[in-house]
């Protein structure tokens, strides 16, 4: 189909969508309605018996953890795809030609500032996993923030050029207990209280670190899956520019 | 108000994705359209003088915005980021294969 | 609604719009992550911090870098 005829053809469809989209969105409920059962329900339930004061997290890893789950996977599967993708390509080339000429490196200041940067971002990334169930944050947004870290190294070294020196093998490792662990947290809700995902460890108060049960420990599993992944998939696309 | 945004940056994203000729510009319109996904979620669950629903500074009771709706669209976010991985590592393939990043050639290349 | 949330969004309207019709690659990144930061204002505006913090990571961290990358391969692939 030629592209004109395409793009006529889409407009008319997205006429035809747009309309509809009107129609309907124009239909639910305005803001100044009362919230839906399910906000009310999930903002006082979650701080009363799960005891967490960020109902975001409350509502991701628990009232509505199975949906996590799938997502997670999802993110799983998608960075496997892509390291399938990247690497079946690089395999092709691996007996490349080694006289590469060297690299001056990544410039002074961007090594000293990327080296300084490194530690605190950890710091930050852990601090965003830990309190996720606290204030605004949790796993997907600590895993990424940590990934950022590891870039940061990349960013920094002088292995751009020469030798791609990182442990690919140990972030997947990282990737895949991430997963497992979410796995395992939501089997072992259903052997210990008959329920998948139930938040069967203690409960503790709300406000404290140590409180949400399984919450926690889901957020830090996911925080390290989402970090294997996006390195993985960060490195895949690095390792392209490198080996070619 | 924001339904009307959403609808819109739906229908743009798609109008790029069907007339473009750069693979990497299909996958940014791509992104588009899913950020419209992401304002009609949160335009859902908004409440007009609705706060954050974090209460660690707020007192339990406080009318806050629907955090269902903020629950699926953050896991949404990450996801977003991987999917537009694959898709870039697909659009590598594709350049690697038949040499070529423009859809519509692609289209004529068989094989 | 208040000015600041009608503000976010036409500013958000204004980038989708920009980003789609930017053709060359390269520009549209910048683009796209302005418009990403767009969408992560809208959503502090609009009451959301967590996803607006997930927003912020993702898209002006990890789809800029890789989009960089892929076009430095694509570049590569093209000589």
């Amino acid at each position: 189909m030629s592209r004109r005829a395409r793009t006529r053809l889409f407009l008319g469809a997205a006429a035809v969508l747009g309309a509809v989209l009107l129609w309907g969105l124009l239909a639910l409920p305005r803001p100044v309605a009362p919230p839906p059962p399910s906000a009310r329900l999930s903002t006082s339930v979650a701080v009363h018996e799960r005891h967490v004061t960020d109902t975001v997290a409350g509502v991701t890893f628990d009232l509505r953890g199975l949906d996590t789950l799938g997502e997670e996977l999802i993110l799983f599967v998608a960075a496997t795809g892509a390291a399938v993708l990247l690497r079946a390509q690089r395999d092709e080339h691996d007996e490349a030609d080694d006289d590469s000429e060297e690299d001056p490196g990544a410039p002074g200041v961007l090594r000293v500032a990327a080296t300084t940067l490194v530690g605190p971002v950890l710091v930050l990334g852990a601090y965003i996993v830990a309190h996720g169930h606290l204030t605004p944050g949790g796993g997907f947004q600590g895993g990424v923030i940590f990934a950022a870290a590891l870039v940061l190294v990349y960013a920094a070294g002088k292995t751009l050029a020469t030798d791609p020196v990182h442990p690919v093998a140990s972030i997947e490792i990282v990737e895949a207990v991430g997963a497992a662990a979410y796995v395992l947290v939501a089997l072992a809700g259903l052997v210990v209280a008959g329920v998948a995902l139930a938040n069967f460890l203690a409960l503790g108060t709300a406000g404290q670190l140590l409180s949400g049960g399984t919450i926690l420990v889901l957020q830090v599993a996911v925080g390290a899956e989402v970090a294997g992944a996006v390195t993985l998939v960060l490195t895949e696309f690095l390792d392209q520019l490198v080996l070619e | 108000m924001p339904y009307l945004v959403a609808a819109y940056l739906l229908l743009i994203g798609l109008y790029g994705v069907v007339t473009s000729r750069h693979l990497v510009h299909l996958v940014l319109c791509i992104t588009v359209a899913q950020s419209s996904t992401y304002v009609l979620l949160l335009a859902v669950g908004y409440r007009t003088g609705g706060r954050a629903p974090v209460f660690s500074d707020l007192p339990p009771g406080t009318p806050v915005v629907d955090p269902v709706v903020q629950a699926l669209t953050l896991t949404d976010v990450v996801v977003e980021a991987t999917v537009v991985a694959v898709l870039l590592a697909v659009t590598i393939q594709a350049a690697k294969r038949f040499g070529t990043v423009d859809p519509d050639e692609l289209r004529a290349l068989r094989g | 609604m208040t000015v600041l949330q009608l503000a976010a969004l036409a500013v958000v309207a204004i980038a989708g719009t920009v980003t789609v019709f930017v053709r060359e690659p390269l520009r549209q990144t910048v683009v796209a992550g302005f418009l990403g930061l767009a969408l992560a204002i809208l959503f502090l505006v609009f009451g959301a911090p967590d996803v607006a913090l997930s927003q912020i990571v993702v898209a002006t961290v990890a789809v800029p870098v890789m989009v960089l990358l892929a076009l430095a391969k694509l570049r590569e692939e093209e000589r």
